[in-house]
């Protein structure tokens, strides 16, 4: 009894300590994945942890014409995704918190985020930070159904509407949910390179705002909110990571194996979006929604297969 | 029974007083109104919490023992919003619609028989009850969208609404005269079974399904709500969006219980009008200029959402899945309630800040959220809550309809659960994008007008009633399982038998558990981030502009233009000019407008000329006596020619 506990509360502390202290990590992987495939050197791996640092020891500038929502951008969307990095579990230790449907809370979590952002891009009354902001809820109208149909598809094949039961049910992807499985991965991972404005959907290394969507939105934050929006980034790269990590556990590791996997195949994610920004160029703006189209098409056939 | 008559009462007569004083009739009005409001909130609460004997035995409150009117769960369930809806608004009416207006009088009075046919609605179980209220509804409804009939718009407003709602209620009498043949006689019971399958029965269905859909405003039947939702006064707009267009879904759900075995088609066809509304409902939002408009296409979408949720259940009804049954009809009638909540705080909202700033187009508007902080927190929160987004209330009733969806995936019918989920999934981006384009064109960035910029807070009487509708909201969104047993009670009555409390289907206590991290987490970022030092006053960097001026904001129709692009080949938008030549262009006039598909498109030209062709038959009316007398003797002998063969 006593032991199980404290299995479970290590579990939930290595968990809690992954969400909050790994994901500036990761775009430090996908710039030196970058850096070396164009033979470069590029920036040191904990880059973000040295901006992070340095931003937070630096002065705000708020322009006049905000008011208290222009802070409610970054600090919402830490505070919401950091709530739902609790419901998604890590490899195939369940999440610290889960019942049933915490599915769809999880997603308009990330509505949330987005919402909150797109208002704190208003609130500076500048055009640029405006079109960031049409373009992202545009585009978020095509991820949210592929992101739902996922979620349709796994539920009807494990049964459950949890995500720690739906995403690390192990050894599934060796029934006839195969297919299915692959088809809803392919489908979220471009929800995946959309939701954190990563190539070919946007580009967050661009020097022209015009064919920005996240980076422009955020044009206007400095200092301790800038490092937020920063950290609040990567985190999304984490949270949403997991989700297509999860079901690539072919069989349930046990103890701190999980978790050695876990963190690898993060790198390993990392690295792949990394290879995915070298070898492809970012999409003309009119073609993205051709893309995110293919998102929805790929995971309402696996629910299509899963009928027959 | 004494409280439920006591707010019917006090309700119908609130206006009276005011008739005959010479100033304070308003005060007066808002105070019957409240004392009625309260009495209805205490009635309904008794009704939901009261302790049920048997397994389907619900409480009820009985107003003389006749059989035409006592209140249920069912109906207990849209007392409450009628209460709290119309006790706020009455007060918000006070300075919204002063003494200073000819017809505030007439406006007040009008306002309190409204309240009471809406109640006497929810409480009527006898189509003679049901009919009066009905009617009372719409002519009461009808006198306050005219209430600025000065204005041509609103005049024409008025006559679409009138001939919308009487030929909705034309349906409903059709329906009420065959209802005998189902249930026994006219008093609401249930059918026999099997009745519902017969073509009998499916005609009474589909009579019923439009007299009802034309008041909820679900498409195609949609058309007279635009119009008349922006022509009413604020907070009547609010009631009208709250809770009027509700009845259309109280009468569906009355359906709903009274059959037994409804078949599959039932379902679809709810479930199908429900998509059809939903998604529309909202494509249509993004297109409107006009904030109220906007609003009121809004509630359509709503209606979609309630519809899906009363959908699942039917489809859940047919399959005898209680869970499906419970989750679907509770969502429904809970996001009846919270629709009834939060567009209530957004058209209370919208009135403060059109008041203020003299226009409700959204390109003339902005910068009120500096102006006006009060009102623009109340938008927010209406619109958070709108958009389904936790920790509000929307998000709890979507979520059931959510949960009833994922539930029926397992079973048969399950490419109505697939549909539905993503439906919802598309609805709530684009509301997302929606109120993102509505609150931050008129609340936020720089006012796009001189009249913009002169906008003033609005009186604590106008504040007020918007705080509380906010509270009402974030109450639900953070404290869901207390509605968990009245709920159960309502959804019981609709699914005919007791099944698993929805309050552990539906885990609410950890929706509640889950707002804490995210309100501690928010709590503290804010203080992090506001912990340095900070310099303000500065104009937005926008990179590197030295004057950022409001013209060069992005405008409402501009953040709407790539959705709009997208869908353009359903919504059909008009654009005029915008085109520039040359190299040093000179400035050229733009303009785009999204008509209403149906009444613009359709039911006008079709109409007109309907009633072009029928002039034909003018000849037939012209005037003088002895053709009548003509007329009747031609009947006369054709009735003796068919008596005698």
């Amino acid at each position: 009894m006593l032991e199980t506990f404290l299995v479970r509360a290590v579990h939930v502390a290595l968990h809690l300590t992954t969400a909050l202290l790994l994901p500036p990590l990761l775009p430090g992987l996908i710039a030196k994945t970058k850096a070396m495939v164009a033979g470069r050197t590029g920036p040191p791996v904990l880059q973000l942890y040295y901006d992070l640092a340095r931003l937070s020891r630096k002065r705000a500038v708020f322009s006049r014409t905000t008011t208290w929502v222009f802070l409610a951008g970054p600090v919402g969307t830490v505070a919401a995704v950091a709530t739902a990095s609790l419901l998604v579990p890590f490899g195939s230790s369940p999440a610290p918190l889960h019942f049933q449907g915490d599915a769809v809370f999880f997603a308009y979590l990330f509505g949330l985020a987005r919402f909150l952002t797109v208002l704190s891009a208003l609130d500076t009354g500048s055009a640029f930070e405006g079109m960031g902001a049409a373009r992202e809820v545009s585009f978020a109208v095509l991820a949210e159904p592929a992101l739902f149909l996922g979620f349709a598809a796994l539920a009807k094949s494990t049964g459950s509407l949890s995500l720690s039961t739906m995403l690390a049910s192990p050894g599934f992807s060796f029934s006839r949910a195969m297919a299915p499985l692959i088809l809803v991965l392919a489908g979220w991972a471009i929800v995946y390179l959309a939701e954190n404005s990563r190539i070919p959907v946007d580009d967050p290394n661009t020097h022209l705002e015009l064919t920005m969507i996240h980076e422009v939105m955020v044009l206007d934050h400095s200092g301790r909110p800038l490092a937020l929006v920063l950290y609040g980034a990567s985190l999304k790269l984490l949270v949403l990571g997991a989700l297509l990590i999860g079901p690539l556990f072919t069989r349930a590791f046990g103890g701190l194996l999980n978790w050695a996997a876990f963190w690898g195949l993060l790198v390993l994610l990392a690295v792949g979006v990394g290879l995915v920004e070298s070898f492809t160029a970012r999409l003309r703006m009119n073609r993205v929604p051709q893309f995110l189209v293919a998102g929805i098409l790929a995971t309402a056939f696996a629910f299509l297969l899963l009928l027959v | 029974m004494i409280l439920f008559g006591a707010t019917l009462l006090l309700a119908f007569l609130s206006g009276l007083p005011g008739l005959f004083m010479k100033r304070g009739g308003g005060r007066s009005a808002a105070l019957l109104m409240g004392s009625s409001a309260a009495s209805g909130l205490l009635a309904a609460l008794q009704v939901l919490l009261g302790r049920a004997t048997g397994a389907v035995a619900l409480p009820n409150q009985r107003v003389l023992d006749w059989g035409f009117l006592h209140l249920d769960p069912l109906g207990a369930i849209f007392l409450i919003p009628v209460c709290i809806l119309f006790g706020s608004a009455s007060v918000y009416g006070l300075a919204y619609w002063d003494d200073h207006r000819e017809n505030s009088r007439t406006v007040r009075a009008a306002f309190g028989v409204l309240a009471g046919f809406l109640i006497l609605l929810t409480g009527a179980q006898h189509a003679f009850t049901f009919l009066l209220g009905w009617e009372g509804m719409a002519l009461a409804a009808f006198v306050l969208v005219m209430a600025e009939d000065r204005d041509p718009a609103t005049r024409r407003a008025g006559y679409v609404y009138l001939a919308a709602t009487h030929t909705g209620t034309l349906f409903l009498f059709s329906a009420f005269a065959l209802l005998p043949k189902a249930a026994g006689g006219l008093a609401f019971g249930p059918w026999t079974p099997g009745f519902a399958s017969s073509p009998l029965g499916s005609a009474l269905f589909l009579l019923f399904l439009a007299g009802f859909a034309f008041k909820a405003g679900a498409l195609p039947l949609h058309f007279w709500l635009p119009p008349a939702h922006s022509a009413a006064p604020s907070h009547v707009s609010a009631v009208m969006s709250g809770v009027l267009i509700k009845m259309g879904i109280l009468g569906l759900a009355r359906l709903v219980a009274w059959v037994p075995d409804p078949p599959i088609w039932w379902g679809g066809s709810v479930t199908a009008l429900g998509l059809a509304s939903g998604v529309l409902g909202v494509a249509f939002a993004l297109g409107q200029h006009d904030l109220k408009r906007l609003l009121a296409y809004h509630s359509i979408e709503n209606i979609g959402i309630i519809l899906l949720g009363l959908g699942l259940g039917l489809i859940g009804k047919h399959a005898g899945s209680l869970p499906i049954q419970l989750l679907g009809f509770g969502g429904a009638l809970l996001h009846v309630v919270n629709h009834a909540l939060f567009k209530g705080l957004l058209f209370l909202a919208a009135g403060s800040a059109a008041k203020a700033a003299g226009t409700r187009d959204l390109e003339a508007l902005g910068g009120l959220a500096r102006r006006m902080p009060r009102t623009s927190l109340a938008f927010l929160a209406g619109a958070w809550a709108i958009c389904g987004l936790p920790p509000l209330n929307g998000f709890v009733s979507e979520w059931m309809i959510y949960l009833a969806a994922f539930q029926g995936l397992g079973r048969p019918h399950a490419l109505w659960s697939v549909a539905a989920l993503g439906a919802l999934a598309l609805i709530g981006a684009l509301a997302l994008a929606c109120f993102a384009k509505a609150f931050g064109a008129a609340f936020l960035g720089e006012a796009r007008s001189p009249a913009a910029v002169e906008a003033r807070e609005s009186p604590p009487s106008m504040v007020g009633p918007m705080g509380v509708l906010a509270g009402a909201c974030a109450f639900i969104g953070f404290f869901p399982v207390l509605l968990g047993r009245p709920l159960d009670r309502a959804a019981t009555q609709l699914a005919g038998a007791q099944g698993p409390p929805l309050a552990a289907m539906a885990s609410l206590t950890m929706l509640s558990l889950m707002a804490l991290p995210l309100l501690a987490g928010a709590w503290m970022l804010v203080r992090w981030s506001r912990g340095r030092s900070f310099r303000e006053g500065v104009p937005t960097w926008d990179c590197g502009y030295t004057a950022p001026a409001a013209r060069m904001q992005y405008t409402a129709s501009s953040f709407a233009e790539g959705l709009m692009r997208g869908m353009r080949w359903v919504l059909w938008p008009v654009t005029a000019g915008g085109r520039v030549a040359g190299f040093v262009p000179r400035p050229r006039p733009f303009s785009s407008h999204l008509p209403d598909l149906v009444l613009d498109r359709a039911a006008e030209p079709g109409l007109g000329g309907a009633a072009r062709g029928l002039g034909a038959l003018r000849f037939l009316q012209a005037g003088h006596l002895p053709i009548y007398l003509l007329y009747v003797l031609l009947t006369l002998l054709g009735l003796f020619v068919w008596m005698v063969a």
